[in-house]
C-alpha cells in the first residue's frame, strides 16, 4: 500500500533521474584529463588571498569530480591545509612536535618536516565553511557508512534545490539502507510538494504527517502562507497541526531533560553540604571552595597527564575528594571544632576561610580562569528524533550524580563508619556513651562532606569556568537545596534539588532566566515560613 | 603672646617651605596616573592596562620625556569597588597632582568618577568600548562608541552573511541593555520584523544554558539565516559557548558575534568548538602592520612572556596616551584646560596601521574590524571598514539622543546640544 501510495512522485523522481542521468552523461563526456585541469585550477585558486576567489576554487574543486577533491576540502574545513611561504606548494599539516610533518596535498609524497613560521595556512570564513560542507554533502551521498549518508541527505534537504534534488533522486534509486531512504523519502516528498501536481502533492502531504524534520515545518509553513487550492491548504494545516503537537511534546520532554540536569547539579553541589549542615550542623561557608579546590584539582591532573584527558578526569574523582576530604579536615580540626553549638561565630570563621582559600588560588593560579578540556565521549549530544537531542556531558552528569548520591547512601546506611556518623548525630551523648568517638566521627563526617563537594567540582569543571569565584556561584544554591529539601535528609536533597531545577527550567522560558531565579528564591522564602524543617524533616539531635 | 605669634609664623613659615618644597618636586616630574582594579573581579582584565600604561611611561622615558621633564606613574588600586574608584580618583587629582588620568573599564566606575574629575577639572582618557550616550568635558572615550563596533558588526552580518533573523543576547547591565536598545532600532529601520528579533538577558556569571542554546536553535531553525548578536559578559561566555557546540550550533549555521570576547578572554579558553565564531573590534592582535609587530614586540618584552596577547583595550589605551603627549606638546603645558583645547584634531598612528584623530566630542576616529576565532586562540580578520569610522557619542537610532549633538570647541563648547531647541543641557 505504501509503496503505490508514493508511487506517483517517485515517476517523478524517475522523470528527474532521466533528465539527471543525461546530465551526468554529459558531465562524463569529459575525460579524465579535463577533470584534473579544473581540479588544478581550483587548487590554484586556493592560494588566492580574496575569499571570492576561494570560493570559486572550491567549487571548481567540489564539482570537477578528482578523487582528491574530498580530503583537500576536508583538509580545508578542518584548518589542516597549509602552504609553504617560498614555494606556494599545497600540504596538509600533522604536528609532531616540535616540528610539523607534511605532506603534499596534490601528489600525496611525504615532504618530510618543516619549521610552523614557513607555513601560511589556508583560512576560510564562514561563507566559504558553508560552501565547503555543501560540497562535501554531495560528495558524502555516495559514502559507505549509512549515518554519513543520512546526514548527508538532511543537511542537503535543509536547503533544496532543484540540482541537490535531482541527485537525491538518484540516490533514491540505489540506496538500500532504511534510514536513508527515509531521509530520502522526505526531501522526495518536498520536492514533490513544490511541484505543479495536485496528486503528487497530496501523497506527499500524507508522507509527511507526524514528520520532525525542520524542513519539513518550513516547508508546510510556506506552503500555507502561499497555497490557493483549499483541499491542499486544509490537508497543509492539519499536517502542520500534527507536526506541531509533536514538537510541543518532544519540547516538554526537552525541558523536563534540561530541568534534571541542572537539578543534577544542583544535588551535587549540595549533597556535600547535606552531611556538613545537615548530619553535624555546622553553617560552612568554604563549601564552595571545596567545590573549587575538586575543579582545580582536575586542572592539575589534566596538566600532569596532556594527552590523556578521559583518564585524567577519571583519576580526578578520587584525587579531588581527597584533596578537598583532607582540607575539610584541617578545617575542622583547626577552626570548627573550637565553634560547635555557636553557629554564628562558624558563619564567620567558615566565611573567612573561604575568602582565604580563594585568595590562595588566586595567588598560586593567577587571577584567571584555567581551561579544563572535555574528552570527546563528553561533548556533542544524542541524537533522538530531528528536533530533540541530549547533550553528553549533561546526560553523564546527571547519571554521574545518581551514582554519587548511591554510593554516599549506601556509606551512609552500611558501613560501620556511617552507623557510628548517623549514631551520634541523632543523640551524641548516648553515642559516646556507647564508646563512639564522637570528635573523630566529627571529622570524618565533615571531611566525607568536603570531599563529596570536591567530586562535585570534577563534575562542575566540565560544565563551567575554573577559577577561584567558582565556589561563589554554588553556595547559595546549595543552602537553597539543603533547606527546602530538610536538613540532614539525603533523600531530601536529591528530590529538593531535581524539584529546584525543574521547576526553575520550566520557569525560565516564561519569565526569564533572571525572573525564574527571583521567582525560586521567593518560593522558598514562602515555603520556609511555612515549613521550617524543609520537605523531609529530620528526627534526631538537627531537628531538636 | 609673643611667643604665640612666633610659633605660628613659624609654622606658616614651615607649611610655605613644605609647599615650595613639592612644588621644586614636581617640577621634576609630570605626574600621570593609572587608575586601575588591581584586585576584586575586574582585575582579570584591568591589570593588563595597567601594565600597558607603565610600559608606554617607560618608553616615553626612553625617548625624553614631556617638555623635557621626565614622566613618573602613580598607580592606585580602586579594587573592581565602584565607590572607591571615585575616592581614588580624588586623592589622584588633589593629593597627587597628576597631570591626567587613565582608567576605568567598567561603565559603573566611570559613572562613578565622572563628577570628580568635572568638578576638579582634570583628565580622563577611557580606553574600552562603552555603550554611547555620555560626553564629557574632561573625558577623552578611546575605546569604541556603539557605531564603531556595534552597527557596523550588523551591517557585515546583513550584507555579507544574508542574516534574517537576529537574537540579541546580553547580560543584565547597562552596557548590553543600552547596545541592544540601540540595535534593535537600527535593525527596524532597516525593515526587520519584530518577530525576528529575540532578545534575551541573563544574570552575570550565568552557567546553564541549556534552555536558552534550544531556544536560539529553535529560533534558528525556520530557514532565514540567524545570528547572534552577544553582549554576554566575560565569565559566563565560556559555558555558553560550550552549549553551543554541545547543541551542535556550529559558526556556519547561526554565528555569534561578540562584542566582549577578546585575545585575553579567549586565552583561557579551547577555541577549537569556537572556530568561525565572530567579534567585532578596532584592533586584533593579528592585524598585519608595522606598528602592531612593534607594539606585541615591546609589550612581550616588557612583561617578559612570548605567550601574552594585546587586545583591543590595549591599543585605545596606546591611542589616548599618545594623544595626550601629542596635545601636551601642541599646547606647551600640562593645564587640563589648555590640553582640553589643544587635543581636538590631534593625530596619531594607531596599530592597525593607519591614523586615529581626536573629534570634537572628545571621541576618536578608527577602523572597525571583523574577525573569526581561530583553533589557536587568535582572530582571522574578515572584514574591516575602508577607511575610519568617527566615534558617535549620542546614537542616531534613540528617540532621546538623535537630536543631540557634542561639540567641546570653544566658543561653542556643549556636551548635549539639542539641535531642535537649541538648547545646551548638562555640562558646558
Amino acid at each position: 500500500m505504501h509503496q503505490a501510495q508514493s508511487s506517483p512522485y517517485k515517476i517523478k523522481a524517475l522523470f528527474i533521474l532521466l533528465l539527471s542521468m543525461l546530465f551526468f552523461s554529459l558531465a562524463g563526456l569529459c575525460n579524465a584529463n579535463e577533470k584534473a585541469e579544473q581540479f588544478d585550477e581550483g587548487t590554484t585558486l586556493l592560494l588566492q588571498k580574496n575569499f571570492q576567489e576561494k570560493k570559486k576554487g572550491i567549487e571548481k574543486i567540489a564539482t570537477s569530480g578528482d578523487k582528491r577533491a574530498e580530503a583537500i576540502l576536508l583538509a580545508l574545513l578542518d584548518g589542516k591545509l597549509f602552504r609553504i611561504k617560498k614555494d606556494n606548494t599545497l600540504v596538509y599539516a600533522r604536528v609532531a612536535s616540535p616540528k610539523i610533518e607534511i605532506t603534499a596535498a596534490l601528489s600525496g609524497k611525504p615532504l618530510g618536516s618543516i619549521k610552523k613560521r614557513k607555513l601560511k595556512k589556508i583560512s576560510i570564513n564562514n561563507t566559504l565553511r558553508s560552501t565547503i560542507k555543501d560540497a562535501l554533502a554531495k560528495i558524502d551521498l555516495t559514502n559507505p557508512d549509512p549515518q554519513v549518508r543520512k546526514d548527508a541527505v538532511n543537511k542537503l534537504t535543509t536547503n533544496l534545490t532543484m540540482e541537490s534534488s535531482t541527485l537525491l533522486a538518484k540516490q533514491l534509486q540505489s540506496e538500500q539502507d532504511n534510514d536513508v531512504r527515509e531521509a530520502l523519502t522526505t526531501a522526495m516528498a518536498i520536492t514533490a510538494l513544490r511541484s505543479g501536481d495536485n496528486e503528487a502533492r497530496m501523497l506527499a502531504l500524507n508522507d509527511l504527517k507526524g514528520n520532525l524534520n525542520p524542513a519539513v515545518h518550513n516547508e508546510l509553513t510556506r506552503l500555507i502562507a502561499e497555497e490557493e487550492d483549499i483541499t491542499i491548504r486544509s490537508k497543509a494545516e492539519s499536517v502542520l497541526s500534527s507536526i506541531d503537537s509533536k514538537i510541543s511534546f518532544y519540547g516538554l520532554v526537552e525541558t523536563l531533560f534540561f530541568g534534571l540536569s541542572l537539578g543534577s547539579v544542583l544535588v551535587l553541589a549540595a549533597i556535600g553540604l547535606a552531611i556538613t549542615f545537615g548530619v553535624i550542623g555546622v553553617i560552612n561557608m568554604a563549601h564552595g571552595e571545596l567545590i573549587m579546590l575538586g575543579a582545580y584539582t582536575t586542572y592539575v591532573i589534566q596538566q600532569m597527564l596532556p594527552g590523556s584527558i578521559g583518564i585524567a578526569l577519571f583519576l580526578s574523582i578520587p584525587a579531588a575528594f581527597i584533596i578537598s576530604g583532607l582540607t575539610g579536615i584541617v578545617i575542622e580540626r583547626t577552626v570548627i571544632r573550637f565553634l560547635y553549638g555557636r553557629p554564628l561565630e562558624t558563619l564567620l570563621a567558615t566565611f573567612g576561610i573561604s575568602l582565604i582559600l580563594q585568595q590562595a588560588v588566586r595567588s598560586i593560579f593567577s587571577p584567571l580562569n584555567r581551561s579544563v578540556a572535555s574528552p570527546a565521549w563528553m561533548s556533542g549530544s544524542f541524537q533522538i528524533n530531528p528536533i530533540l537531542s541530549l547533550t553528553t556531558n549533561r546526560t553523564v552528569i546527571f547519571i554521574f550524580s545518581l551514582l554519587v548520591f548511591a554510593g554516599l547512601y549506601l556509606v551512609l546506611k552500611k558501613s560501620s563508619i556511617g552507623l557510628q556518623v548517623r549514631a551520634v548525630s541523632q543523640n551524641r551523648k548516648m553515642a559516646r556513651a556507647m564508646g563512639i568517638q564522637a570528635a573523630r566521627v566529627d571529622a570524618l563526617t565533615f571531611g566525607l562532606g568536603s570531599g563529596i563537594a570536591g567530586i562535585a567540582g570534577v563534575a562542575l569543571s566540565q560544565l563551567t569556568n575554573v577559577g577561584p569565584n567558582l565556589g561563589q556561584a554554588y553556595i547559595i544554591d546549595s543552602f537553597m537545596v539543603v533547606v527546602f529539601g530538610g536538613v540532614g535528609n539525603l533523600w531530601g536533597t536529591l528530590i529538593s534539588g531535581l524539584t529546584l531545577g525543574v521547576a526553575n527550567k520550566f520557569l525560565e522560558p516564561w519569565a526569564g532566566a533572571m525572573l525564574a531565579k527571583i521567582l525560586i528564591l521567593i518560593f522558598i522564602i514562602l515555603f520556609i515560613q511555612k515549613r521550617p524543617q524543609g520537605l523531609f524533616p529530620q528526627k534526631g539531635r538537627a531537628a531538636g | 603672646m609673643k611667643s604665640k605669634f612666633t610659633t605660628f609664623s613659624i609654622a606658616c613659615a614651615l607649611t610655605f617651605g613644605s609647599l615650595v618644597g613639592n612644588q621644586a618636586m614636581a617640577a621634576d616630574t609630570i605626574k600621570v596616573g593609572v587608575l586601575h582594579s588591581l584586585s576584586g573581579t575586574m582585575a582579570i582584565s584591568e591589570t593588563t592596562l595597567k601594565d600597558t600604561m607603565l610600559m608606554l611611561i617607560k618608553e616615553q622615558n626612553k625617548k625624553g620625556g614631556l617638555l623635557g621633564k621626565q614622566l613618573e606613574a602613580v598607580v592606585v588600586d580602586p579594587a573592581s569597588d565602584w565607590p572607591l574608584f571615585a575616592e581614588k580618583a580624588r586623592e589622584l587629582i588633589e593629593k597627587e597632582k597628576v597631570a591626567s588620568v587613565f582608567g576605568c573599564w567598567t561603565s559603573v566606575s566611570r559613572k562613578s568618577v565622572l563628577p570628580v574629575f568635572e568638578e576638579l577639572n582634570s583628565l580622563l582618557f577611557y580606553p574600552v568600548q562603552y555603550e554611547g550616550e555620555e560626553s564629557s568635558k574632561n573625558v577623552f572615550y578611546t575605546g569604541a562608541a556603539p557605531n564603531q563596533q556595534a552597527i557596523p558588526a550588523v551591517d557585515y552580518l546583513m550584507n555579507d552573511l544574508q542574516v534574517k533573523r537576529w537574537v540579541l543576547a546580553g547580560t543584565d547591565y547597562v552596557y548590553p541593555r543600552t547596545t541592544n536598545k540601540i540595535l534593535e532600532a537600527y535593525l527596524k529601520t532597516k525593515g526587520v520584523a519584530d518577530e525576528d528579533i529575540m532578545i534575551n538577558y541573563t544574570p552575570f556569571g550565568h552557567s546553564d544554558w541549556q534552555s536558552i542554546v534550544s531556544d536560539v536553535k529553535k529560533f534558528g531553525s525556520t530557514g532565514k539565516k540567524t545570528a547572534v548578536v552577544s553582549t554576554i559578559n566575560g565569565d559566563a561566555n565560556v559555558p555558553f559557548y560550550k552549549e553551543l557546540g554541545n547543541q551542535g550550533i556550529t559558526a556556519d549555521n547561526i554565528p555569534v558575534i561578540a562584542f566582549s570576547v577578546g585575545e585575553e578572554e579567549l586565552s583561557g579558553i579551547d577555541t577549537k568548538p569556537l572556530v568561525g565564531h565572530l567579534a567585532a573590534w578596532n584592533y586584533f592582535m593579528s592585524v598585519d602592520s608595522e606598528t602592531n609587530d612593534a607594539f606585541i614586540e615591546s609589550w612581550q618584552k616588557f612583561i617578559k612572556s612570548e605567550k601574552r596577547v594585546t587586545n583591543d583595550p590595549m591599543e585605545a589605551t596606546y591611542i589616548g596616551f599618545n594623544m595626550w603627549i601629542k596635545a601636551v606638546e601642541k599646547a606647551g603645558t600640562t593645564d587640563p584646560a589648555s590640553v582640553q583645547d589643544a587635543i581636538i584634531g590631534v593625530t596619531v598612528p594607531n596599530l592597525s596601521g593607519g591614523y586615529s584623530a581626536m573629534m570634537p566630542n572628545h571621541h576618536i576616529t578608527k577602523p572597525v574590524l571583523i574577525g573569526e576565532i581561530q583553533d589557536d586562540g587568535q582572530f582571522e580578520i574578515v572584514w574591516q571598514t575602508a577607511g575610519t569610522e568617527a566615534g558617535d557619542a549620542w546614537s542616531d537610532y534613540l528617540p532621546g539622543s538623535k537630536d543631540l549633538i557634542s561639540d567641546w570647541r570653544a566658543p561653542f563648547s556643549c556636551g548635549n546640544y539639542n539641535v531642535k531647541t537649541g538648547k545646551c543641557s548638562g555640562q558646558k
